[in-house]
């Protein structure tokens, strides 16, 4: 359905701000703690769920598959290259499950994807992307951001 | 100015009685916004909830000396050093505006109590840490406000966006501030100065006091009291239905938790 926060938990450092790929992890004016601005628009991707340093922040699952009482929790370990995820049903079985994450360190062998295939001279001028440029209603150049600017441990 | 008790020159215009019933005041002030901010905002019901559903789910039971012993360690590492911030500047503000406060707020019950009025003896040791912890708390706090708080930080609001969160934290910066300045204006003989800070204090106090139903002032109570039930959640394996930790060792580093986020 979508997340929601647990409230003495959460001491809004914004991780979950800054990982949310909906852009709807905002820090709440009044309390000063992370809240979901527009349920609806969730994906229940669990982004948030994994980053958040202090579990504060949880799914709340459709209930056709996911009756009440149930629980889905994770623990995301970085530093063992881990997940781990707790399954709770309502009758109070439970199934924990443990799977890498990486098996190398963060930030080395990152894939040199700018190194890649160039895109070919004069393929903007095929049949295929016929509305660009200036279908992409833009003056110029297509924006960029400077990868220095890129949230460490966050490679493209 | 800093050896200097400004509660004892205060006390040669105004009866040291009055300064003690003030303090008194403030401190029922506590009790009662703390009280009727947790009945109402059902912080000790939820409290009490999750601690019965922990327990249901706890995979052994707990011993009075392993309570104890985890208690304690809640106490002596996640409350006293703020571990639930990490390693970071946050950490480290809130430490310094959490003792400087604890410093100039016991310093203040003790001058007053016991070095302000004739016929007590003075001291330099407690007017020196009430000066130091007010000086940490205007450190800490003023570093938190302008710089740290999430939505400056996070959500890129401008420093000086007031709103209602800010109530404990600007008024207790006006307790700390205003507090020096009387001290400092009233020991360097600027009396109207001094009166005038004077009246600032006495006001913020209020305002910090009288605001806890308002205020995060109560986060000073419950949030210990969440920690040690995360900790005893941990010990006893209901862990709040979070997978146990994985039995891997630490090989890889750290990916995004190497950058505290500030990318807004």
């Amino acid at each position: 359905m979508s997340t929601f926060v647990y409230m003495t938990r959460c001491d809004g450092c914004g991780h979950c701000v800054d990982i949310c790929p909906s852009d709807i992890m905002h820090i709440d004016e009044n309390i000063r703690r992370a809240v979901n601005i527009e349920p609806n628009f969730c994906w229940e991707c669990y982004s948030c769920v994994k980053a958040c340093p202090n579990h504060a922040i949880d799914v709340r699952g459709y209930a056709d598959f996911a009756p009440m009482g149930h629980s889905v929790r994770v623990r995301r370990e970085e530093e063992k290259g881990t997940i781990s995820w707790k399954i709770k049903f309502r009758n109070g079985t439970t199934k924990d499950f443990v799977s890498p994450i990486t098996t190398k360190p963060w930030g080395k062998f990152i894939p040199k994807l700018a190194e890649g295939e160039k895109v070919k001279e004069g393929e903007i001028n095929t049949q295929a992307l016929y509305t660009e440029p200036k279908g992409l209603n833009i003056d110029g150049e297509l924006p960029s951001v400077p990868k220095d600017s890129f949230k460490k441990g966050v490679y493209y | 100015m800093m050896t200097i008790n400004p509660y004892a020159t205060l006390a040669e215009t105004i009866s040291p009685s009055v300064i003690q019933a003030f303090i008194l005041v403030m401190l029922a002030l506590i009790v009662i916004g703390t009280a009727v901010q947790m009945i109402h905002h059902k912080n000790v019901t939820y409290f009490f909830n999750n601690a019965k559903k922990a327990k249901l789910a706890a995979e052994r039971e707990l011993g009075v000396g392993e309570k104890t012993s985890v208690i304690l360690k809640t106490v002596v590492h996640d409350i006293a050093t703020t571990a639930e911030l990490g390693v970071g500047k946050r950490r480290v503000a809130h430490v310094m505006g959490m003792y400087g406060t604890i410093l100039f707020w016991v310093a203040s019950v003790v001058l007053v109590f016991g070095y302000t009025g004739q016929g007590t003896p003075t001291s330099t040791v407690w007017p020196m840490i009430w000066h130091v912890g007010a000086i940490m708390t205007c450190v800490g706090g003023y570093w938190f406000w302008l710089f740290l708080r999430v939505d400056v930080l996070a959500e890129a609001h401008p420093w000086y966006r007031v709103i209602k969160a800010d109530l404990f934290v600007l008024a207790l910066l006006a307790c700390a501030t205003t507090g020096l300045a009387w001290s400092y204006f009233q020991s360097s003989g600027s009396t109207g100065l001094g009166y005038l800070f004077l009246i600032l204090f006495i006001t913020s106090n209020i305002v910090l006091f009288g605001g806890v139903y308002w205020s995060k002032f109560a986060h000073m109570i419950y949030k210990p009291g969440a920690a040690i039930q995360k900790n005893l959640a941990e010990a006893d394996g209901s862990r709040d239905n979070l997978p146990p930790l994985a039995d891997a060792p630490k090989q890889f580093g750290l990916g995004i938790k190497r950058e505290q986020p500030k990318h807004y």
